[in-house]
């Protein structure tokens, strides 16, 4: 254990290098850079609220911060399991020359779509504002479903980096399950409306996220007790499992790239 | 008496080949399923023991297949031993196809604080050793222009201006000695010979006879994954003859 934390320490300057780096790349080039992080969940938004308007309930002025809420928080979800899988073969010639320790890798990619994910928030802000939205004392629990989410994308994303060395299917693969994911997490739609099938609600570890954030930003309630145990119980599990197949699988990474 | 910086006890690197490469789902799953998943194993390395003492410089020689590379993949720790045990002291620098792990939309300057944290060097080091580093590549303004850009010999300079400023205890060359133009290679040999009379410990892949001569005091060779012979250069040099000649 304390060999892990030593060499964690050696290896932070290369974390944060690979973190940065993943962030400038992205908006490298575009000549409205990191502002994309803003304006992109904000165009998904009004188009999302466009499309399904007719869903929502009569008079409701924060059916656009419902949909963002659920939208940024998937959108997390999706970009960081998915570039935590592709990054152990993206850096497969480092790893085939250097030695790092590899779950750097996987948890850079987590790390710096989480940060891009902090500032899109700024978004939910100002929406928020602009809809005269309420804050309440509530909003501080905010922080907790997100560091859930945060767990539950690493553990998700190592067990994904994993088997996409093995697999290369698991990258289609996982884009239909993202895909499942998405229309099974009440994102442009109120649960009520599909109440026959509200355990497949109940089931998914990402709507718990998404329905303990929203109570906090939208509804002003404390969080949901049941939801809350059900996504830290997932994300544990899901974090341990992700650590324990990396590293069991890890040495052989490098026969396989 | 100098003391032992590597020491390769009883090594052996098991490769398992599957017959056909499985790496997709379904045919893993067919294959499982049939129990079809037939694979040959086979040792790229069995048995090898050999120590290197402080400031030795080693020559890995062997038949192309001898399991020269695998050797040294195994000691700068990147592929794991099946069996045996490797321990080494100090910092381990591959010098090994340079340039390889550059990014190329990162400039050259921003490539070379990625690539000094790789090889495990904090912040503030990079930092002091930045205009050396510039300065030995002879990039100039280049510098802060994407890598995508330049040309191979550009990359391969700053590379090797990257990898030699940061002075490592045991320097891994793998056939490197072509960089550059005729101006730099005689620039990078005389580095590498101060980094040589500084008393660094080297292992060296080549299959250049004259040039293992001029540069190592010691050699080991390999024949299809085991040690047949280590001791001096040049009685191994001579062996190694023999057995390309026959």
């Amino acid at each position: 254990m304390k060999q892990i934390i030593k060499n964690f320490q050696k290896y932070r300057f290369l974390l944060s290098q690979l973190v940065v780096k993943e962030i400038k790349l992205k908006y490298r080039k575009s000549y409205l850079g990191i502002l994309w992080t803003l304006i992109e969940p904000l165009l998904t938004m009004i188009v999302l609220y466009l499309v399904f308007s007719k869903l929502r309930k009569n008079n409701d002025r924060t059916f656009a911060v419902y949909i963002l809420t659920g939208r940024l928080l998937y959108s997390y979800f999706s970009h960081a399991t998915k570039s935590a899988m592709k990054s152990i073969r993206v850096n497969a010639q480092m790893i085939k020359k250097v030695y790092v320790p590899k779950y750097i890798y996987p948890l850079a990619s987590v790390l710096s779509q989480f940060i891009t994910f902090l500032i899109s928030l700024v978004v939910l802000a100002a929406v928020s504002i602009v809809l005269r939205i309420k804050p309440t004392i509530h909003i501080l629990e905010a922080i907790i479903p997100i560091i859930i989410l945060f767990f539950m994308a690493l553990g998700i994303g190592l067990v994904l980096a994993t088997l996409a060395v093995f697999f290369r299917d698991m990258e289609y693969l996982w884009d239909v399950v993202l895909m499942i994911i998405m229309y099974c997490s009440a994102i442009f739609y109120y649960p009520s409306m599909v109440s026959d099938n509200s355990w497949i609600l109940r089931m998914n570890p990402l709507y718990a996220v998404i329905l303990n954030f929203r109570n906090a930003i939208l509804e002003g309630v404390p969080l949901d007790s049941g939801a809350l145990l059900y996504s830290i119980a997932f994300s544990a599990i899901a974090l341990l499992a992700g650590i324990w197949l990396f590293y069991k699988n890890q040495d052989r990474f490098i026969l396989y790239l | 008496m100098s003391k032992i910086v590597i020491d390769v006890d009883g090594v052996g690197v098991k490769f398992r080949m599957n017959d056909e490469k499985v790496d997709n789902l379904k045919e893993y799953i067919i294959r499982k399923i049939t129990g079809r998943i037939g694979y040959k194993e086979f040792w790229a390395l069995r048995n090898i023991s050999f120590t290197v003492e402080s400031g030795d410089r080693v020559a890995v020689l062997g038949m192309n297949g001898a399991g020269k590379s695998t050797l040294l993949k195994v000691i700068a720790g990147v592929l794991k031993a099946t069996e045996g045990k490797i321990t080494s002291q100090g910092r381990i620098a591959p010098l090994l196809e340079l340039g390889a792990g550059f990014d190329p939309q990162y400039s050259g300057a921003e490539n070379i604080y990625l690539y000094g944290a790789m090889l495990g060097y904090s912040r503030d080091f990079i930092r002091s050793k930045f205009n050396e580093i510039v300065e030995f590549s002879e990039l100039g303004e280049f510098i802060n222009s994407p890598v995508k850009n330049y040309s191979s010999g550009m990359k391969t300079r700053l590379g090797f201006s990257i990898a030699t400023v940061v002075e490592p205890d045991i320097l891994i060359l793998d056939e490197v000695f072509a960089v550059g133009d005729a101006k730099f290679r005689k620039k990078s040999e005389k580095k590498i010979q101060s980094m040589f009379d500084r008393g660094i410990t080297v292992l060296f892949v080549s299959h250049n006879i004259e040039q293992v001569k001029k540069i190592c005091n010691k050699a080991i060779f390999l024949e299809s994954g085991t040690l047949i012979a280590s001791g001096p250069c040049e009685d191994i040099c001579d062996i190694y003859e023999v057995k390309s000649n026959q």
